[in-house]
């Protein structure tokens, strides 16, 4: 017999050693979320996926599925924190999304809208961030940057390369690259590395390529995060 | 620099989990840790040098530039303000001709704060290239000036300045009543690990850092975990500010500690056993280092112990400034060499710790109490305390009160009893468990110390009629923003906001939105964030609105909306590009304003 999860009153196939968030996307079921990727270590760091398991909050990506479980993830609650998060992650970098190449292409902008974030709640903090446009091809902004690290787990564990690491602490964190100078230039990084395109911001750009796809034919302009239509004007409701 | 790396890695035994030893080894030799000194590292240890830097920029003792020959930094607990760290730290400052955070021009000296010392008893406090100043008076601060000046080497300066001093007020149970050494294994010899382990169940012993796990039960967790290799771990990183009982028992106690870890060890069958020792304890480095030589010339330690036939032994590894690493998750990966980033649980460290092994991680009290448990029995421990909190709690009493030191309870003792024991009068409020605790005031003294009601890892802090019951809370709210290590949103974005938004109110630009937007923010760092700093770091904000909302209520505008900052001030940039200063050219900071 199948184990199962609940997951908001649907029962949801899962094997043993599965998180939450594999079962959920086995089964089709969206949990928003950041730092999480299809195939990557888990981190557990941006918290979007938090959800209540047996009233616990815990996150989706992280959590181990387990008999019995009942999750709640789509819930007013959840959603409006989830909202706040989000909030957190714009108002702590420089986001500028009319401006910004991967606009439509965003994951981080995706997740806003259907969040339904309208605004960015909290006073920002206009933190002063370089940009590193000393590689070729490749671009690092940044002010983008939401301290996933998606891209060093890409690098040290798909690529091999290590080009990528996560230094500082609290709110001086920030993404470092693995050269002697610093620089993005300097590094082994290429085009072809998972690293260079697994950014779920703007932050880490293809150079070159910012406008071959025109803006309202990107991947979120089709449909939204979760894979629904676009329903109109719904998203501006509250 | 490569034959100082190279003496450095040999010393280490090329151990890249000893990366943090040897980073401390090459701040103390060259002021901070050289980008050459990182690529000697990296190739030395096969480490990639974006990690070594991101060791290096998260603990508060290194520095990725360089920093004065004589780094001091003063102790900003809360406990070290009221003794007017404030005006000695401007003096030395002055005396010395420094900015705070900015190395001298010559490179003599750098000044700067630093979290909580482990000295509020006998503060102001500061440390100077990581020894410690305690009790810093003006006189000192012109004597270290002086010494400073005359560049005389740290080796030199009077002992007296050095002084640590142990103050236990009132012993009880555990403190009056200490092992001989080897009594524990003894006991363990004759009556076996399944008796001894009953015992410690009967004791009801409970984690002494604050969380309260049953001790017998997270040993006995790790026995069952399948695998070669188990590894006992001893906290000593107590950086919660105004705990300092652990510095007192590794001081005082240390062979009963270490008694105790060799107990857990021969219970579950570790033979490698670990004390962090957070590294505002350096001074107590070498005394250790001399007792766990003496037990293993003893047979207390090391192979074949007491010829029972089983073998352990203790590392001792230092932190470097970064209280995150009293979590227990964060300091197994501090122990590995890592930054310290709590680790996601599942798996826990009892099934999956250091180096992945099972293992045991406890407080430098409970490994203290568990030998004294293993020698005259469970009952005998458990004879003290009250309902689910048994035995004696050991607390570090600072703050407004005539004999701060060490003390012990029997668990179940009023507030009241305390304040009377430690000498306190006119007491406005009560910080219990440090900033990460609860805050009571004068109308909670009947409540008691015990895991149901009011929990302590140690701390035990109390102030007076008089002092700012906000300015508390700003100190605790900057310390955990300041501590975040940044890894979750929630904690890394929350605490920073959390700080901003108190900021903003105490300097007068709140308005009643803003308090409401407080507990917004509080709400989400509680019960969102990755491990119990952020979960915490809103209590001081959170109690102190409940005991004492007229205080936050008296800073508000009586307007709907204030900006945080002066709108009128940001636009002298522009007025004076304009070359403008007609009345047009200015704004009103609020609507009510304009309209006055």
């Amino acid at each position: 017999m199948t184990k199962c999860i609940n997951i908001d009153g649907v029962n949801v196939p899962f094997e043993e050693g599965q998180t939450i968030m594999q079962a959920a996307e086995n089964a089709g079921v969206y949990i928003p979320h950041l730092c999480h990727h299809a195939g990557y270590a888990p981190h557990g760091s941006c918290k979007l996926c938090s959800v209540r398991v047996n009233g616990r909050v815990c996150t989706a990506c992280t959590f181990p599925a387990a008999e019995g479980q009942s999750v709640i993830n789509n819930s007013r609650e959840l959603q409006a924190d989830r909202r706040r998060l989000t909030q957190m992650l714009f108002v702590e970098g420089n986001h500028n999304c009319p401006s910004c190449e991967k606009s439509g292409d965003c994951r981080l902008q995706a997740v806003a809208y259907y969040l339904r974030m309208e605004d960015d709640h909290f006073p920002l903090f206009y933190p002063p961030r370089p940009l590193d446009s000393s590689h070729p091809d490749i671009l690092i902004e940044h002010n983008r940057c939401i301290v996933c690290s998606l891209c060093v787990r890409a690098s040290r564990d798909i690529d091999g390369k290590n080009v990528f690491a996560v230094s500082g602490r609290g709110a001086h964190k920030h993404l470092i690259v693995n050269s002697p100078s610093g620089r993005l230039g300097d590094s082994d990084i290429s085009t072809d590395d998972a690293a260079a395109h697994i950014c779920p911001t703007g932050a880490i750009l293809i150079k070159g390529q910012a406008f071959h796809r025109p803006i309202g034919q990107r991947l979120y302009d089709l449909e939204r995060i979760d894979g629904s239509p676009h329903a109109g004007e719904a998203s501006h409701e509250a | 620099m490569q034959d100082f790396i190279t003496k450095t890695v040999a010393a280490a035994e090329g151990q890249p989990q000893r990366l943090l030893e040897m980073l401390r080894a090459v701040q103390q030799a060259y002021g901070y840790v050289p980008p050459d000194a990182v690529e000697f590292l990296s190739a030395q240890l096969g480490l990639p040098r974006g990690e070594i830097s991101a060791v290096v920029e998260f603990y508060g003792f290194l520095s990725s530039s360089p920093q004065g020959v004589y780094r001091i930094v003063f102790s900003d607990s809360i406990t070290d303000r009221m003794l007017g760290n404030q005006a000695l730290f401007r003096l030395l400052a002055d005396l010395l001709q420094v900015q705070p955070g900015v190395v001298s021009s010559d490179g003599l000296v750098s000044l700067d704060f630093t979290s909580c010392t482990g000295l509020c008893e006998q503060g102001p406090a500061a440390l100077v290239n990581g020894w410690p100043l305690p009790a810093l008076t003006e006189d000192k601060i012109a004597r270290i000036a002086g010494l400073v000046k005359q560049r005389i080497p740290l080796l030199d300066w009077p002992g007296y300045l050095f002084e640590v001093n142990d103050y236990i007020r009132q012993p009880g149970l555990l403190l009056q009543n200490p092992i001989a050494p080897g009594q524990a294994l003894q006991a363990w010899r004759e009556r076996g690990a399944a008796a001894v382990l009953e015992e410690l169940e009967v004791s009801g012993l409970r984690g002494r850092g604050g969380a309260g796990f049953k001790t017998a039960l997270k040993w006995r967790l790790c026995a069952e975990e399948a695998g070669p290799e188990r590894v006992v771990v001893c906290n000593a990183d107590e950086g919660e500010p105004g705990t300092f009982k652990d510095r007192v028992l590794l001081r005082l106690y240390a062979d009963q500690v270490f008694e105790g870890m060799t107990l857990c060890a021969a219970i579950i069958g570790a033979r490698q056993g670990f004390l962090y020792l957070r590294g505002e304890y350096l001074f107590l480095l070498e005394p250790l280092r001399q007792i766990l030589r003496s037990r293993r010339e003893l047979g207390l330690l090391g192979e074949n112990i007491s010829g029972f036939g089983f073998d352990f032994d203790i590392e001792i590894r230092l932190g470097a400034g970064a209280y995150i690493c009293g979590e227990e998750s964060a300091l197994i990966e501090s122990l590995e060499g890592k930054p310290g980033v709590p680790r996601n649980r599942p798996p826990y460290p009892v099934a999956r710790g250091y180096l992945q092994r099972p293992t045991v991680v406890n407080n430098v009290e409970t490994f203290l109490a568990a030998a004294a448990i293993g020698v005259y029995g469970g009952a005998w421990f458990a004879a003290a305390g009250a309902g689910r909190s048994s035995g004696t709690k050991i607390l570090s009493i600072s703050g407004d009160c005539a004999r701060p030191g060490i003390y012990e309870y029997a668990f179940g003792v009023e507030m009241a009893e305390i304040l009377r024991d430690c000498g306190t009068e006119d007491v406005l409020c009560v910080q219990v468990g440090g900033p990460s605790g609860t805050l009571i005031d004068s109308s909670e003294l009947q409540r008691k110390l015990s895991y149901e009601d009011l929990a302590s890892g140690g701390s035990l802090m109390v102030f007076n009629r008089g002092r700012d019951v906000l300015g508390i809370v700003q100190n605790f709210t900057h310390f955990f923003a300041h501590e975040s290590c940044g890894f979750c949103t929630p904690c890394r974005v929350g605490s920073r906001l959390l700080q901003n938004q108190l900021d903003k109110i105490i300097n007068g630009h709140g308005s009643a939105g803003d308090v409401a937007e407080l507990t917004g923010i509080a709400h989400l760092l509680k019960n969102y964030s990755h491990c119990g700093l952020g979960q915490t770091a809103a209590n001081p904000v959170l109690h102190a609105l409940q005991r004492f909302p007229e205080l936050y209520e008296s800073r508000l505008k009586k307007i709907s909306y204030e900006p945080g900052f002066d709108l009128d001030a940001a636009l002298e940039v522009a007025r004076r590009m304009a070359r403008r200063d007609d009345p047009a050219a200015h704004l009103a900071q609020t609507e009510e304003e304009a309209h006055d």
